[in-house]
């Protein structure tokens, strides 16, 4: 039997001012759904700063942490929010670069999830050191002794990779919003006006305004680049100089990219679901938005699942003992449950994405989603924590079970990165307003004529 | 704080007669006017003739400060506190790189924002506005004295200004 294809909906253009008044229309009055969802998550970043403050009254042993796993929970969650932030920088740096005009509708959610996602991260190795108050010594300041930093530890490298990467967001996400806090601010009243005009830092679209802007835009795109592919190195070689079977391979950069992009794609997909529902976006992100996001989640999974059989081949191919022993324990070992949950969520089931109706179908996009982050969270214990608990001498293998205290703060940087997003998406426009009439041709004049 | 000029302000719902008015205007002689635009328009930047924004400038300059100073700083701690391990250099440049790559981007991206703050306050001009030039239209602000706006009226509402309005 013959299949009819189903037509295309046509989408008719929005014009500026419905564009302006249809996003501006997203900061108004929130409803009952919104207060809800805060008041969940706030609880829930208050449990987790009740476990925090137990810790640091009672020290790091109520954490879970026993030898050899010295590395646990706290570093397989700073790792997976540092990932998690990578796509924001792809889709607003890179795509902009090779001004890919679907972007648009979409790029000021994955920044934005971009800095919050690197203010989580950067929490966790202050809670994972325990003694919070000396965090100070991982900046270049000489400590006691007048002793300075070890630029040859990749731990330092790590303190300037993420710092770096959140300022250079930060500034990107700012630069990005004056012309929509401007144009909000010309339409908003009360309390909002005096908070844009304050905020929109005197925008006004002049022709010096835009001519000095759009170079520092592309500037700013440009440096910010180099940083994808650069952080998530760094956080990879955290792991990859040391000698821990498991952890030292020459894999780890290219594999750490595509997996922080894989996860950061998925949690942008996460994101978007409720958030079109919720502000009434669907005239701007649509299924051919999900659908570009989806090709982008097939290729960095595919990417992902290569490496996990580089990483299974290689080490049978080496030769060496400790390597084979070590992954033969993640996969059959006491957590091998952790490891098939990291390789069905995220080696097979993004398999189901090469089906056009399962990439334009955002409610299979949105439950895909949230097993590709369970998948890449376990896909970090397993790296980190299952890598420690199984190395050279067998005397000296041990088990890590996390306690209540790793679970909670688990939970409360859930609810921490979604208390900032859900402030954030309330006040501020999550649609360019700007770029998003960029992409729609200026009226002219001998067109209208004609 | 600059004061206001008087002058003309008209306000276009095409581009290509924004940028027609904005050539009849620089033929007439007038250089100081500003125009008002919801987004970046090439039609719009090329009637206007700037010159490149010279914030590329501050972008090279900090990403070479970040650079060698990110240089300076890890073989200065080195040094200043000699800590032998393994035998091994004090200063070993590769692991620097890091750090010295990680310092370019950093500066590079906060001196192209310092750049943009300071050359869009530099090229300010006190001048008329309205909002809807951040929505749908396009505006343009003549500064001229009072026995000139008749004119200059003319000029953009032949080019086809759907509204024009003298300020004061």
């Amino acid at each position: 039997m013959a299949t009819v294809a189903r037509p295309e909906p046509v989408r008719i253009p929005p014009t500026y001012s419905e564009i302006t008044h249809d996003i501006a229309a997203t900061l108004g009055r929130p409803g009952r759904i919104y207060y809800v969802l805060l008041g969940f998550v706030i609880t829930v970043m208050l449990i987790g700063a009740a476990a925090l403050l137990w810790q640091v009254r009672y020290g790091l042993g109520v954490a879970g942490y026993r030898p050899p796993v010295m590395w646990g929970v706290y570093i397989t969650t700073f790792v997976f929010w540092v990932g998690i932030a990578h796509s924001g920088t792809l889709v607003s740096a890179i795509l902009y670069l090779f001004r890919s005009a679907w972007r648009t509708a979409v790029y000021r959610t994955a920044e934005v999830m971009t800095v919050f996602a690197v203010m989580t991260a950067g929490l966790f190795p202050l809670i994972h050191v325990g003694r919070i108050w000396y965090a100070y010594w991982l900046i270049p300041y000489p400590n006691q002794r007048q002793l300075w930093v070890n630029f040859k530890s990749p731990l330092l490298w790590d303190v300037f990779a993420v710092t770096t990467y959140f300022t250079v967001s930060t500034c990107f996400l700012i630069v990005g919003l004056i012309p929509d806090i401007a144009a909000a601010r010309d339409v908003a009243t009360g309390w909002r006006k005096k908070l844009y005009a304050i905020t929109a830092l005197a925008w006004r679209g002049t022709d010096q305004q835009w001519r000095h802007y759009t170079r520092a835009y592309l500037y700013l795109a440009a440096l910010a680049t180099p940083l994808v592919l650069s952080v998530h190195s760094v956080v990879s070689w955290d792991f990859a100089v040391s000698i821990v079977p498991g952890w030292h391979t020459t894999i780890f950069a290219p594999y750490f990219v595509a997996g922080a992009i894989y996860s950061g794609c998925a949690l942008v997909i996460t994101l978007l679901v409720p958030l079109r529902k919720m502000f009434k976006l669907e005239r701007y992100i649509h299924e051919d938005h999900f659908e570009n996001l989806a090709k982008l989640l097939l290729l960095t999974g595919m990417l992902v699942g290569y490496a996990y059989v580089v990483e299974y081949f290689i080490a049978w191919y080496s030769g060496n003992d400790a390597e084979r022993s070590s992954f033969y324990f993640r996969a059959f070992g006491q957590y091998w449950w952790a490891t098939w949950t990291m390789i069905i969520c995220n080696g097979f089931l993004p398999l189901f994405l090469w089906f056009k109706t399962i990439r334009r179908s955002i409610p299979a996009m949105f439950l895909l989603s949230l097993f590709i982050n369970l998948g890449m969270w376990f896909e970090r214990f397993v790296i980190i924590s299952v890598s420690l608990a199984h190395e050279y001498e067998p005397y000296a293998m041990g088990h890590y079970t996390p306690s209540w205290v790793d679970w909670s703060i688990l939970a409360g940087s859930f609810g921490w990165f979604f208390m900032w997003f859900l402030l954030f998406a309330k006040n501020f426009p999550m649609v360019s307003i700007a770029e998003v009439k960029e992409i729609i041709p200026m009226p002219r004049k001998e067109r209208a004529h004609a | 704080m600059k004061e206001r000029p008087g002058g003309v302000l008209a306000a276009f719902r095409h581009v290509d007669a924004a940028a027609h008015a904005i050539r009849q205007l620089k033929e007439l002689g007038y250089r100081d006017f500003t125009v008002y635009s919801p987004v970046p328009n090439f039609e719009i930047m090329s009637a206007v003739g700037h010159p490149v924004s010279p914030v590329r400038v501050w972008t090279l300059v900090g990403g070479l400060t970040g650079c060698l100073s990110g240089y300076a700083m890890t073989m200065w701690m080195s040094y200043d506190y000699p800590l032998v391990v393994g035998g091994k250099a004090l200063g070993s440049v590769p692991p620097y790189i890091i750090i010295m790559f990680e310092l370019t981007i950093l500066l590079g991206a906060l001196s192209t924002l310092a750049g943009l703050i300071v050359h869009t306050f530099r090229t300010h001009r006190a001048a008329a506005y309205d909002p809807r030039f951040t929505n749908d239209l396009i505006g343009i602000f003549v500064p001229c004295p009072p026995e000139r706006r008749t004119a200059v009226q003319q000029v953009l509402q032949q080019a086809g200004a759907t509204e024009v309005r003298f300020e004061q």
